[in-house]
């Protein structure tokens, strides 16, 4: 392995960990993923073949540990049952101040898979072509979820916003 | 407003144009529009304000997003964090438990020994060197250096049927050439069809210095054969030695500096006939 390719790889960390806190908001339980993410990076590093960006590759990665892990939770309930977002309704400061907190739980509150493509798409900025890769569906799907995401995020921060409270308007879309 | 996969909904349209979808409006937010596209759809938005005020929303809140979340970059790495390949990288890292335990029953000591005398294998492969290539040596001894990292990648790989090889046979040229640009020497899968075997595709894995080519075949029967080229062998070329491990029978030798071994559970006649049809094709005639 070249010097060069194991600096690329080092090089996606920081990313590597700002997508993974999007993902699962605990700053220890975003490790795991980024550790068990790395491990497998290095181990199949001869699988990625440069097509594309490394990036890409390892987001790949991460998607499927993320969802082993949601699979696995699935199957025991009782450990997710201490989630790290909690349920009360945070008040915003200021009206239209949205605090931190308020906007780690609506994104917490996306489906997975939604969370997924927004994180990958408008904080990542890969394009929609590399995401489609990343999480294994076609370029259509990207674009749905991409949609739905949007318009709930919108619809939710436009309630907490307007009423001041986040739990009240949860507007389902289609 | 929300798009389905095949079928984006047209949120405004121009004579001669291709309608404006909601898919454009996504793209100008995250600047993935090309030039042409990106004029129409600012034309478009700036008849529309209801959909400028949508963009910009999302907009927002990408840098809502990018504020949250920005801030993990600058963190340090946390300790745990691989920051660079375990010295040693055996090829079942990272693979399903499922085939580590397969990998551990097939034969008692293994993937212990494995782990922990790898430079005492190595010394004791260089000191058993020596004998012509002409000759057949005869030691039922267990593997040691590439002989037993070609047996454990075996049984490793070979149970594995959904994708045991990463490219497949159909693709053969590719297959070469890809081998070939990662190994930095011609490698080319040898035809056993005369033995009962065809070439399912091959992989690349880690050894201990650079990429090793795992070839995989397969017989009508399913019995899986693989072939295992390194060129990390140092060292005299060597005659064709016998080995096993565990439920593996292995026939290797050294020859100008690569080092071939031939793994499967087949008996040690029919591998012997194996092992001369790969010694004799294993350069371009």
């Amino acid at each position: 392995m070249r010097a060069q390719d194991e600096a690329e790889i080092v090089a996606c960390i920081p990313s590597l960990r700002r997508y993974a806190r999007g993902l699962v908001s605990d700053r220890e339980r975003a490790d795991d993923l980024v550790q068990d993410t790395l491990e497998r990076a290095w181990a199949r590093f001869s699988m990625w073949q440069r097509r594309g960006e490394i990036r890409a590759w390892m987001f790949g990665i991460m998607h499927n540990h993320f969802i082993d892990r949601l699979r696995a939770q699935r199957r025991r309930p009782e450990d997710s049952a201490g989630d790290d977002v909690p349920e009360l309704a945070q008040r915003p400061t200021q009206a239209d101040a949205l605090e931190v907190r308020d906007l780690d739980r609506l994104l917490q509150r996306l489906p997975p898979e939604q969370r997924e493509v927004l994180l990958l798409v408008g904080v990542e900025e890969l394009s929609y072509q590399d995401v489609a890769v990343a999480v294994g569906v076609p370029v259509g799907t990207v674009m749905s979820r991409l949609s739905r995401a949007r318009a709930r995020l919108r619809a939710e921060l436009q309630g907490a916003a307007t009423s001041g409270s986040m739990s009240t308007r949860i507007q389902r879309v289609k | 407003m929300t798009m389905d996969d095949h079928n984006p909904t047209p949120v405004g349209s121009f004579d001669n144009l291709p309608p404006i979808t909601e898919a454009d409006l996504h793209a100008y937010v995250d600047r993935q529009l090309g030039p042409a596209r990106l004029a129409q759809v600012e034309q478009f938005l700036a008849t529309r304000p209801d959909e400028r005020e949508r963009v910009r929303d999302w907009q927002e809140q990408n840098e809502l997003l990018r504020g949250l979340l920005d801030p993990v970059q600058g963190e340090p790495l946390p300790l745990r964090l691989p920051l660079k390949p375990t010295a040693v990288v055996w090829p079942w890292r990272g693979l399903a438990a499922g085939v580590l335990i397969a990998a551990v029953s097939a034969g008692s000591a293994w993937s212990l020994r494995g782990a922990i005398d790898v430079d005492a294998a190595r010394l004791a492969l260089a000191s058993s060197q020596g004998t012509s290539s002409a000759t057949m040596a005869s030691s039922d001894a267990g593997l040691t250096g590439f002989a037993q990292r070609a047996a454990i990648a075996h049984v490793v790989y070979s149970p594995d049927v959904r994708r045991p090889v990463e490219v497949g046979a159909d693709q053969e040229q590719a297959l070469v050439t890809w081998l070939t640009r990662r190994m930095g020497t011609a490698v080319r899968p040898p035809s056993l069809t005369s033995q009962g075997y065809e070439l399912i595709g091959g992989r690349l894995l880690p050894g201990e210095k650079g990429p090793v080519a795992q070839f995989m075949y397969g017989s009508a029967d399913g019995q899986r054969l693989t072939l295992y080229v390194t060129r990390e062998v140092v060292g005299q070329d060597t005659a064709f030695k016998f080995g096993k491990d565990g439920p593996v029978n292995v026939f290797y030798w050294v020859e100008d500096h690569f080092g071939y071994a031939i793994s499967a559970g087949a008996d040690r006649d029919a591998l012997m006939k194996v092992s001369e049809e790969v010694y004799r094709q294993r350069k371009p005639q």
